[in-house]
């Protein structure tokens, strides 16, 4: 276990040291169906009800690729501004261990798909930082693994382990940086910056569902830290487990103070694997690494080359949407924002949900009020993220319709949202069941501005003596009496009027 | 020169969680020698103008479609299982050598 005292404080550590990155993001592709067989590609599902004797490594089963996985990891790799292979093959990686039925899991080693690309990230300070990528890869996922008899359903201490293989075989593509060095002081923000930014790219792409909660996009960070300007290349650790974008950032910063803590004492760094732990934000020691020749690669007999045709991959460049960066910048101008306000709208991952409100007829004045501040709140409070509010765009863009009609008052509005987030039907059926039309007949609301008049006749008395500051108290008791159902700007216009 | 060393037999023997014992691991390394000095015949007449050929048959790009075919369903995906529990593979205790 590793103490606080085991640390070296992080503004020494920049100090002392120069961190070298290397991240992993796996990433399972959406399709239909697996890898290599036509079992269903779904998250969940009963135990072992999406397997076949091909996933099942049955004797004499035989897999054959998924065509729109090879389509989906070419755009995937000239989206990365990656080289894409004229000729490729899979390959067996051989290990020992349940996750996979065959004893092997079927990769690509030698000759990745697309190599030697380059994604361009933006810091939170709008700076742009370039990170190279050394390759996007073809495999397949493993296995869920159930550990058992152990004290915290970890490997380790367990008695048995129960294995479930509905994701064994569904498409992944793994796509590997190369070194990134010059991070210095940024490092954790350029790794969680860099997943982000490759997250939105995936989802621009429509490849994956890249929800890295369920972990459908998932990163493992390598890090390793040289003496300042020493140029001598340190021993890496790559931390798993890593499932959040917040997660991404700590992780890294983390294994940089215990490093450096422990170069400080002249001591080695181990090179394995380590597992981030959410809870404490701490990383803690898995498996020692094993060397590559260790897997003994070979290609795959069973299945046979890939050679993308030029006319092909210019087909599929074709079909890449806008890159999220562009869009970010064309979005910027056509909305007028700040970068303050652009900040908090991909903070909140609410620039879909924005246009989309803006599409259904707001402007993106009034959409971005409501989803980046009271929706936001909204999902804070009920602990989903903002787009896992049960509010769909089009209902947020007739809310506000009903607001511009006059029809609903900001308060009013509120209300009308809180009950479609609570499954009470469509914003008018909200309006309808909850009563909470605007009183906007002008007859009631006269009899409730001369009512609040005369049990305030010292008030009813300034504000015809000209003062009319005065007439905000006769206003709040017509509120008070309607329930919040009037225009205020309207009782107001009544309340002078009446005085006048 | 042998072109399989007594050592590598023993590694690549514990990779593929084979218990081999000294004796075996003499035989095997000089049998695994002679098979290998076989193979790399093929190495003899291989030239510059021969590339390598990794399957037998001259095809690339073999796809299949993304439209799901039935699966077998639990009972029958349990049914070969030396051991099952709650819907899934009961396997023995994983780590032993690597904690
Ligand atoms: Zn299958």
């Amino acid at each position: 276990m590793t103490s606080v005292a085991d640390l070296m404080d992080y503004d020494e550590v920049v100090a002392r040291f120069d961190p070298m990155l290397g991240l992993e993001v796996h990433v399972e592709l959406h399709t239909k169906t697996k890898m290599f067989c036509g079992c269903a590609n779904e998250f969940g599902g009963e135990p072992n009800t999406h397997v076949c004797p091909v996933c099942l490594a049955a004797p004499g089963a035989l897999p054959v690729v998924n065509g729109v996985a090879v389509e989906s990891a070419i755009r995937i790799g000239l989206a990365l501004n990656c080289e894409i292979a004229e000729w490729c093959r899979f390959a067996r990686k051989n290990y020992f261990y349940p996750d996979m039925p065959k004893n092997f899991q079927t990769s690509q080693y030698d000759e990745p798909i697309a190599f030697n690309g380059y994604l361009d990230v933006t810091l939170d300070d709008g700076e742009i930082f370039r990170v190279e990528i050394e390759r996007a890869h073809m495999e397949e996922d493993t296995g869920k693994s159930l550990h058992v008899g152990g004290a915290t359903g970890r490997i380790h201490g367990a008695d048995h382990s129960l294995l479930d293989y509905n994701r064994a075989g569904v498409p992944l593509i793994e796509i590997v940086t190369k070194m990134i060095p010059g991070t210095a002081e940024r490092a954790p923000e350029v790794a969680r910056a860099y997943v982000s930014a490759l997250r939105d790219l995936l989802k621009a792409l429509d490849v994956s569902d890249v929800r890295m909660d369920q972990g459908s996009l998932r990163c493992d960070a390598n890090v390793s830290l040289s003496p300042k300007d020493s140029g001598v290349l340190g021993t890496r650790t790559e931390t798993k487990n890593v499932n959040s974008l917040r997660s991404v950032e700590r992780a890294v910063r983390f294994e940089m103070t215990r490093q450096a803590a422990i170069l400080a004492e002249g001591g080695e760094i181990v090179q394995e694997t380590r597992h981030f732990e959410e809870a404490s934000g701490t990383t803690r020691a898995g498996r020692r690494k094993e060397t590559a020749e260790d897997y003994r690669y070979f290609p795959e007999p069973d299945l046979v080359p890939i050679a993308p045709s030029r006319e092909w991959v210019e087909e599929l460049r074709l079909t890449l949407p806008e890159m999220p960066a562009e869009r970010r910048k064309r979005i910027k101008a056509e909305w007028s924002l700040t970068d303050a306000e652009l900040r908090d709208l991909v903070n909140a991952d609410a620039i879909d949900l924005v246009a989309a409100t803006v599409e259904a007829g707001a402007t993106s004045v009034e959409a971005r009020s409501w989803w980046v501040s009271y929706l936001m709140q909204q999902a804070n409070t009920r602990g989903v993220e903002l787009g896992a509010l049960p509010i769909t765009p089009a209902q947020v863009a007739k809310v506000v319709a009903l607001v511009n009609e006059g029809a609903l008052t900001n308060k009013l509005a509120r209300e009308v949202v809180i009950g479609v987030l609570d499954g009470e039907g469509e914003p008018e059926q909200v309006v309808e069941a909850r009563g909470l039309k605007v009183v906007s007949d002008d007859g009631a609301l006269e009899k409730a501005v001369d009512e609040a008049l005369a049990a305030q006749p010292d008030v009813a008395d300034k504000i015809r003596d000209g003062k009319v500051a005065a007439a905000g108290a006769i206003v709040g008791a017509v509120m008070k009496a309607t329930k919040g159902q009037a225009d205020a700007k309207r009782v107001r216009e009544l309340v002078i009027a009446r005085c006048s | 020169m042998p072109s399989i060393s007594r050592d590598e037999v023993a590694h690549l023997a514990r990779l593929a969680r084979l218990a081999v014992t000294d004796d075996e691991l003499d035989l095997f390394a000089g049998q695994l020698d002679v098979i290998l000095q076989s193979v790399s015949a093929v190495g003899d007449i291989a030239t510059a103008d021969i590339p390598p050929t990794s399957h037998a048959v001259p095809l690339t790009n073999v796809f299949r479609e993304d439209v799901v075919r039935p699966s077998l369903g639990q009972a029958k995906t349990l049914a070969g299982a030396p051991a099952a529990e709650d819907g899934r593979f009961r396997v023995p205790r994983i780590l032993g050598e690597e904690a």
